[in-house]
């Protein structure tokens, strides 16, 4: 099963390569990788996509926790939660086919962002799954090149205790 | 203002270093030019994985931090496999290693090596510093992080501009972590349902390892066994944690564990682990591990709990506090019938060795050590049959007296580590038990013991083989014996190597050890073992015994691996 892990860690060199080695060294891949700055300027929050058995990745999660930069991790697929991604999709469009892409991006809710001769850029931004729903209706247009943030999450609700 | 270099001379005698192993090179000379003026004993290694199983040794043998200080690139390289033994223990160690200047870092500038990078799953935590500013927290933080939680290997790697740049930076009065919080007391209701299932059991067993060791927390686990009469079975790296001449021990247990020991833990009705990990040396075939037992697990590290074997009682904590909350909660035992039949196992399959035989074996040279130092010594092994038997025929019965590659299995570590713990332990005796090819890997190091005038022992048990691998080539491979022979007759043709005289030593320990400046002295027969043991004790100066061994012998029992723990094998026949 796909695991939506999050991870809140020091802001420093190195953290990156010790969580992803970590991971990897195990034999997992990471098939979606996001990294960023939070509220808190000490703190980056990590989120990544990985597939694996639950019982393995519990240990990984365990070892993770261990490291010393590394201040919470979660297993978002346990809990209620976000996720988003955003996606950057250049499809071929000549001028016979730009009105039914342009359709089909409005059904999205995605945005045409870039409009040149023989494509458009399209902008989506939703779940993963709609991300790749979006991807997989254009490509009978031809899809000219992805670009993918990686999935962001964040759990439901549970900074504020009632 | 300070420069970096004096930072990391202060700061390592601010946390009470007083001996660093190493070696220097281009990028630390700085570092060790403020060591030539300082208070610190410093001893010059003659190869840097020397330097690290030192400090090893040193950290095992007192309980305190091991320092070492090394060159970049081959000099940090060199330190690798002593860095991935500590880890392996969880042995407390700092290790400083010197780096090309900033700018030049990702140049491959001379003796660059991404040191970090290497490093980083053989350490528990590292830290390359960029700014001279982060020096004295960054050394406080480093033995922080090495001593506390579950205790492992830090390195700090410092660039020659750091070394040489000033700052006005002191060590700071509290040390704040947003992420590592390990101090753990372990939760009192867990704890409680423990001492519960304690009283009720009827056939308990405590299985130990490092972890009781490295929490000071024998005397505790002592107290908790004679209260509530459990025996007692140890890992390899949790011998000495409860003694071994207790009615209520039943020695080691595992792969080469003891009958008693093996079937006590397919029998018992209650595993309790203290500070050990479920490795699968002990384990054997996990699914047929401890199958009639409820588990508990007491264990700083919550990534060991539930790893290889889903407990029923996990406590997270280390092992000293819960032991001491737990004791007054669990009832005095009887369990009469279960001590009357652990007993009669012990009694009835002792570790044992063909005493009527003509040859002179290996297992008695260590019973004799044992019995003429009467188990008072540090002993430090190397890797393989000998490291075996070493936990078979001597008994441990204090913490910190049995120093090995545990988790590892690091060949070369018994040597090394035998001069450092003489550096914190000056007067015990301390002897390292070898088999030939592990003795040759970090052999320079005797100098070291020449040099500072430690009497270190050095019991060689010369079998003429890689004796591990050839009684696996002999058990499991049809006796093929593929590149285990170490002796200069009987190679196999795929090594091209004709044969010599028989009785040819190659090398020759004794002419190799006097090369040194040590004692070298050779056996070959039962007879001589007492005086030449006697000898090498009261010899105030480092001693190699060579002693030339059955070829043949093997460590029994054994459970062959992927079999569980009931299936034990006790000899060839
Ligand atoms: C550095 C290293 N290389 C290889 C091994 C694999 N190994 C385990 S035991 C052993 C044989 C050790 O031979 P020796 O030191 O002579 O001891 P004996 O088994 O004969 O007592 C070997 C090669 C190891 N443990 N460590």
């Amino acid at each position: 099963m796909k695991h939506v892990i999050s991870a809140l860690v020091e802001n420093q060199p190195g953290v990156l390569a010790r969580i992803v080695g970590l991971i990897s060294g195990r034999g997992f891949n990471i098939e979606s990788l996001n990294v960023a700055p939070t509220q808190d300027a000490g703190l980056s929050r990590m989120t990544m996509t990985v597939p694996g058995d639950d019982r393995v990745l519990e240990q990984v999660m365990k070892q993770l926790n261990k490291l010393v930069d590394v201040v919470k991790v979660t297993d978002l697929t346990q809990r209620r939660y976000l996720n988003r991604e955003l996606a950057l999709i250049e499809v071929a469009a000549p001028a016979k086919s730009r009105a039914e892409i342009v359709g089909l991006a409005d059904l999205f809710e995605a945005k045409v962002v870039s409009v040149q001769s023989g494509s458009l850029t399209i902008q989506m931004v939703g779940e993963k799954e709609k991300v790749n729903d979006l991807i997989e209706m254009l490509k009978p247009f031809k899809v000219l090149d992805v670009s993918r943030s990686g999935v962001i999450a964040v759990a439901r609700g549970e900074q504020v205790k009632p | 203002m300070k420069t970096g270099a004096q930072c990391i001379i202060d700061g390592l005698k601010r946390q009470g270093v007083k001996t660093i192993f190493g070696l220097p090179g281009g990028s630390v000379l700085d570092i060790f030019s403020e060591l030539y003026h300082s208070s610190l004993e410093f001893v010059l290694v003659r190869h840097e994985q020397g330097a690290a199983h030192m400090a090893d040794g040193y950290a095992r043998a007192t309980g305190k931090v091991g320092c070492c200080l090394v060159t970049s690139g081959p000099g940090a390289t060199n330190t690798v496999t002593g860095l991935a033994t500590a880890a392996m223990d969880g042995i407390p160690m700092v290790c400083i290693s010197g780096q090309v200047p900033s700018s030049m870092i990702g140049n491959d500038a001379f003796q660059e090596a991404d040191t970090t990078g290497i490093t980083r799953a053989v350490t528990k935590h590292n830290y390359l510093v960029r700014n001279v500013d982060d020096l004295p927290r960054t050394i406080a933080e480093a033995f922080y992080v090495a001593r506390s939680g579950k205790p492992g290997p830090v390195l700090i790697d410092v660039p020659k501009d750091v070394q040489r740049a000033s700052t006005d930076k002191t060590t700071p009065k509290e040390l704040s972590f947003r992420g590592y919080r390990p101090a753990f007391e372990g939760n009192s209701k867990q704890i409680a349902r423990l001492a519960e299932a304690i009283n009720k059991a009827a056939r308990p067993l405590l299985y130990v390892g490092g972890g009781v060791i490295a929490g000071d927390a024998s005397r505790e686990l002592t107290a908790l066994a004679r209260k509530a009469r459990i025996p007692v079975t140890t890992t390899l790296m949790g011998l000495g944690a409860f003694p071994e001449t207790d009615p209520l021990s039943l020695r080691m247990l595992g792969m080469h564990g003891s009958v008693a020991a093996n079937r006590a833990v397919s029998e018992c009705d209650l595993l309790i682990s203290v500070g050990a990990r479920f490795d699968d040396r002990v384990t054997g075939k996990i699914s047929e591990f401890a199958t009639a037992a409820k588990k508990a697990h007491i264990d700083i590290d919550p990534s060991s709990i539930d790893k290889s074997v889903t407990v029923d009682i996990p406590v997270v904590g280390h092992a000293k506090p819960v032991l001491q909350k737990l004791l007054p909660l669990v009832d005095k035992g009887g369990h009469r019938e279960w001590l009357a039949s652990v007993n009669a196992w012990m009694k009835e399959f002792p570790f044992s060795y063909d005493t009527k035989s003509s040859q002179l074996l290996p297992q008695y040279v260590i019973e004799q050590v044992y019995e003429l130092t009467r188990g008072k010594a540090i002993i430090t092994t190397e890797v393989g049959q000998h490291q075996m038997w070493a936990a078979h025929f001597f008994k441990y019965t204090k913490p910190r007296t049995f120093l090995s590659s545990g988790g590892l299995g690091t060949m070369g570590y018994g040597l090394p580590a035998a001069i450092g713990a003489q550096f914190g332990k000056r007067d015990a005796l301390v002897v390292d038990i070898g088999g030939d090819g592990s003795t040759q890997m970090n052999f320079q190091e005797l100098v070291v013991a020449v040099e500072h005038d430690l009497p270190i022992k050095v019991v060689i048990l010369n079998n003429g083989h890689l004796g591990m691998v050839r009684q696996w080539q002999e058990m499991f491979y049809k006796g093929e014996y593929s590149a285990s022979v170490l002796k200069t007759t009987g190679r196999n043709r795929v090594e091209n190597i004709p044969d010599r005289k028989p009785g040819q030593y190659l090398p020759d320990f004794v002419k190799l050890a006097e090369a040194h400046g040590a004692v070298g002295m050779r056996v070959t027969r039962q007879s001589e073992v007492k005086s030449a043991l006697k000898k090498a004790f009261s010899t105030p100066r480092p001693v190699v015994l060579d002693c030339v061994v059955s070829e043949n012998a093997n460590v029994y029992p054994m459970v062959p691996p992927g079999a569980s723990l009931i299936e034990m094998v006790h000899s060839m026949a």
